[in-house]
């Protein structure tokens, strides 16, 4: 088990800036999310950790040594690929023993390993099949066998989960949760699904553009998302972004013609620094932090009903606010009879503002 | 409309499929039915009573027997083994390794092949051989095959390499294997079916080889069965029709069987169709 | 660009090359050098220039070149023309056509009959040259030929082939030979398109040559590019014809491989043979040059 540390971590194809200037701790044992959408650079950096790709600059540290330019073979990492790349020739036996078959272990201790980590697992009666032969599922069970047989100090994940129907999905990520709580060992797990980040991971680090846009656990990333590219990227619908302008005085934002009072933004008295007055801002407000009102009330603004959609134990609202599009969250199961114009208010307390370059007013 | 259209194409696949099957089919009619004739004609007769006579009297040739079951076995298996072995090496390191100028050596083997087995080649592979001292002997036949045929096995190894998906190797060097053991558990198991058609392919070319036995070996009882078969003409350079037929058959067998039976287990085709 | 690790290091990737370069060098490099060097000279087989051979300069590609006789009968330039018919006879419409034809009319089918003319062609392929050889001499044969037998059924008559269409024989000989490689080429191609492609065009309403046309055509045209540099390369090189005619009569089937050998072998002049063989060369090296320069064209898509 160790801790990891990228310092400075840069990657280049080219002119394209694959990883820029990453700085990263995890720590010993901790279960570690990196998020972002496809081709942010997540996976660039998970492999330069896994040495499957060597970084044009920076070092990275595996414990306390300093691995940057070693091959896969001398870091003792694990690593569980999008695909499996469980071997179709072998059995899922040979498939799990191979790490060991390797590292020269001999064939009685072979098999006892392969037998205990596979029954942990629930693959223990597959063992003489192929890959080809079983489930989707147990695939993804018998490449996490592969990955744990070894004793690895540390785990790396990349999309272990993408290729599985919703349901196995689920089951699967209580699945990889419980099994790294149990053994403790050090994981990076690369994902593009925001729900899978915050479900699974201790901290998550949210990457845009081979930059790292914020690190936290999931309720500080998702509560207090420090630009909006995190903010529009995490949840589901993500947040709320509304132009609007400050009166700093009155401690008012204008949307829609409305006033809505923010000051219980709890970094509105040092925004003076930050802002001029007159400013145009951001406010970020969450869907299931909005009420909805069918006539006109303090401290919310009018917005036209575009659609509504069901989802069984809540209601999803989406309506218009001038050129912006908002969502709503309502904990019904009865979807509402709306009007064609609505109000709506946003919680005072869940209020966050983003300035024009995109960070939180902080 | 639909059903009058769908009709036309399914007379037009049968009339294409038994045309195809005439085209190549009629050719081979003499050879597969003359072996069983009594009387030599070059007309395709249906032999009205069929006899091994011919095969019995091609047995008698120990000369000729000998050159299928023992030289031609020695030619083909060596090369076969060699150009499969090699050829599965050097894609793999063509494919896998950044070697500078890697794509364009492809190219410029299958150029240079063209020359080797073109027939201005023959007199400077006779010195070549001739300077190894192995003119007479079986290695000289074999390495000279093995050479010709290398260039053309590894443009068509490189593209079964290529579709072998890049996870499986990181995976194992991740799981701590070395480069040798990445090729012999993961690569070659992959490529597999390639191996397969490259071994059929170099099989097949060195069992039918014709002008290389005949310049590299010089004692009769060395020579393959395709020089072996003018053993049946008559002094006066006429060949003996049945028993050349019959001989023709023994020979062609080994080849149809090796196909047959690789092409059941494995299935001989190009995966991904030779991109490049 | 690539920048990911290597599988294989450089060093490693030298070793596991390292016996293909030793066949490489020995069995084509140096005949290769060989030739171009002999060439200039006018060694023999026999006679004072077996031993010492003299260097003449560019005279064997002058002869070669004498444009005064180079188009006679037997002549370097006629024996050119021949191999041009016969490669866009035998491989351009013989291999590459008929193979694509076969791979295509099979495309998606399944069954006995498929499996039986696949297994067919691919027999004709794999059978020795010389066991061919015999085969078609008797098939090809004026009097009690099958092909002479079934065009005598339908009133075509007799024809000799071997004298009256000699070339004809042999581009007939050598597609039938050879189709079986494109077929397969093409067979494997074609299983890497998604039906989707071709069920969307058949939804929208395309006929089947319009498929052919607007899907197969443009996404098989990598594979076509390489298919016809490999047939037209082997195919100018192969030496089979030989078998059925011995490049006669007169001269008629004798195809650039041929002619070579006899220059080298029958009037023993290795010289003469070289330059022949070094031209040869220059025409495959131009031909797999255009080819490169057409694939380097159609990567943009791909």
């Amino acid at each position: 088990m160790a801790s990891i540390v990228l310092k400075d971590l840069s990657k280049t194809f080219g002119k394209v800036v694959a990883v820029d200037q990453v700085n990263l701790t995890i720590q010993d044992g901790e279960f570690f999310a990196l998020l972002g959408p496809s081709g942010c650079g997540k996976t660039t950096t998970l492999r330069m950790i896994a040495g499957l790709e060597t970084p044009t600059s920076g070092t990275i540290f595996i414990g306390d040594q300093d691995m940057t330019n070693c091959n896969p073979r001398e870091r003792d990492v694990a690593m569980v690929f999008q695909d499996y790349a469980l071997y179709p020739h072998m059995t899922i036996e040979e498939n799990v023993g191979y790490p060991l078959k390797v590292r020269r272990i001999n064939q009685a201790e072979r098999k006892q390993r392969v037998t205990d980590v596979s029954n942990n697992l629930g693959i223990g009666s597959l063992l003489e099949r192929r890959p080809g032969q079983i489930s989707g599922g147990q695939q993804q069970r018998a490449a996490v066998a592969r990955a744990v047989v070894h004793h690895a100090q540390v785990f790396l994940f990349d999309e272990p989960l993408s290729n599985l129907d919703a349901k196995l999905r689920f089951e699967s990520r209580g699945f990889l949760k419980h099994l790294q709580k149990e053994l403790q060992i050090t994981t990076v797990y690369v994902t593009h699904d925001q729900a899978e980040a915050m479900a699974l991971a201790d901290r998550i680090a949210i990457i845009d553009h081979g930059k790292v846009a914020q690190v936290g656990s999931p309720q500080e990333v998702y509560l207090r998302p420090q630009t909006v590219f995190v903010a529009s990227f995490l949840g589901n619908p993500p947040m709320n972004l509304l132009p609007c302008k400050l009166d700093l005085a009155k401690r008012q934002v204008q949307i829609n013609g409305s006033q809505i009072d923010v000051s219980q933004v709890s970094q509105i008295n040092g925004i003076k620094t930050l802002v001029s007055e007159g400013e145009n801002l951001s406010l970020g407000i969450r869907p299931e932090h909005i009420s909805l009102y069918a006539e006109e009330t303090a401290q919310a603004f009018p917005a036209e009903l575009y659609v509504t959609q069901p989802l069984g134990s809540e209601v999803l609202v989406t309506l218009q606010v001038a050129e912006t599009t908002v969502s709503v969250r309502l904990f019904t199961d009865e979807p509402p009879e709306l009007p064609r114009r609505v109000w709506l208010k946003p919680d005072p307390k869940r209020i966050l503002l983003y300035r024009t370059d995109g960070n939180l007013v902080a | 409309m639909k059903r009058y259209r769908k009709r036309i194409s399914s007379v037009l696949y049968y009339v294409f499929a038994v045309l195809a099957i005439a085209f190549f089919g009629l050719p081979l009619l003499w050879l597969i039915l003359t072996p069983f004739n009594s009387r030599a004609s070059l007309a395709v007769e249906i032999p009205t009573a069929p006899t091994l006579d011919n095969f019995r009297a091609v047995f008698q040739n120990k000369f000729a027997v000998q050159a299928l079951t023992q030289n031609n076995l020695i030619i083909a298996i060596g090369t076969m083994l060699g150009v499969t072995l090699i050829a599965s090496l050097a894609a793999y390191a063509l494919s896998r390794a950044r070697i500078p100028g890697r794509n364009a050596m492809a190219y410029t083997l299958m150029l240079f092949s063209s020359v080797v087995t073109g027939t201005a080649a023959m007199v400077p592979i006779f010195l070549i051989i001739m300077g190894m001292g192995l003119i007479d002997q079986h290695l000289g036949v074999i390495l000279v095959l093995i050479g010709g045929n290398l260039p053309t096995a590894i443009f068509m190894m490189r593209d079964f390499v290529d579709d072998i998906p890049a996870s499986y190797e990181e995976s194992a060097m991740i799981s701590g294997a070395s480069p040798f053991q990445i090729f012999k558990d993961v690569a070659l198991p992959q490529v597999r079916p390639g191996m397969m058609v490259v071994a059929v392919w170099s099989f097949v070319n060195a069992w039918g080889a014709f002008l290389i036995p005949f310049i590299l070996l010089r004692s009769s009882d060395k020579l393959p069965a395709s020089t072996a078969i003018y053993s049946f003409y008559t002094e006066a350079g006429t060949p003996n029709i049945l028993l050349v037929s019959a001989y023709a058959l023994l020979y062609t067998l080994p080849v149809v069987v090796f196909y047959l039976l690789v092409n059941w287990k494995y299935g001989f085709r190009f995966f991904g169709g030779i991109k490049r | 660009m690539e920048q990911r690790r290597p599988i294989l290091t450089l060093k490693t990737g030298t070793f596991f090359l390292s016996p293909a370069i030793f066949f490489v060098i020995l069995f084509l490099i140096v005949p290769f050098v060989w030739i171009i060097v002999v060439s200039f000279t006018n060694q023999s087989l026999t006679g004072a220039t077996a031993l010492n051979p003299e260097f003449v300069g560019l005279q064997n590609y002058l002869d070669l070149f004498n444009f005064d006789t180079w188009l006679t009968r037997g002549n370097f330039g006629s024996s050119m023309i021949i191999t041009l018919e016969f490669v866009i006879g035998s491989a351009w419409i013989g291999q590459v056509v008929l193979g694509m034809g076969l791979a295509i009319a099979f495309y998606r089918r399944k069954g006995a009959l498929r499996e039986f003319v696949n297994t067919l062609v691919i027999l004709c392929w794999i059978i020795p040259d010389v066991v061919v050889a015999f085969s078609w001499s008797a098939y090809l044969d004026r009097d009690y030929g099958t092909l002479n037998a079934i065009l005598n059924l339908i009133g075509l008559g007799r024809p000799d082939w071997q004298l009256a269409f000699p070339l004809f024989a042999i581009i007939l000989f050598n597609s039938w030979r050879g189709a079986a490689f494109s077929m397969l080429l093409f067979s494997s191609a074609l299983a890497t398109i998604p039906p989707s492609y071709l069920e969307t065009a058949e939804v929208a309403g395309a006929s089947f040559w319009q498929k052919q046309r607007d899907i197969i055509l443009p996404l098989l045209r990598g594979h076509i590019l390489t298919d016809m540099v490999l047939i037209t390369l082997w195919t100018f090189n192969t030496f089979s014809p030989f078998l059925l005619t011995g490049g006669g009569p007169a001269f008629k089937t004798e195809v650039i491989s041929i002619f070579t050998y006899r220059i080298a072998f029958k009037f023993f002049d290795f010289g003469m043979g070289g330059a022949i063989a070094v031209v040869a060369m220059v025409i495959n090296f131009a031909l797999a040059l255009v080819y490169l320069l057409m694939l380097r064209k159609q990567a943009v898509y791909s």
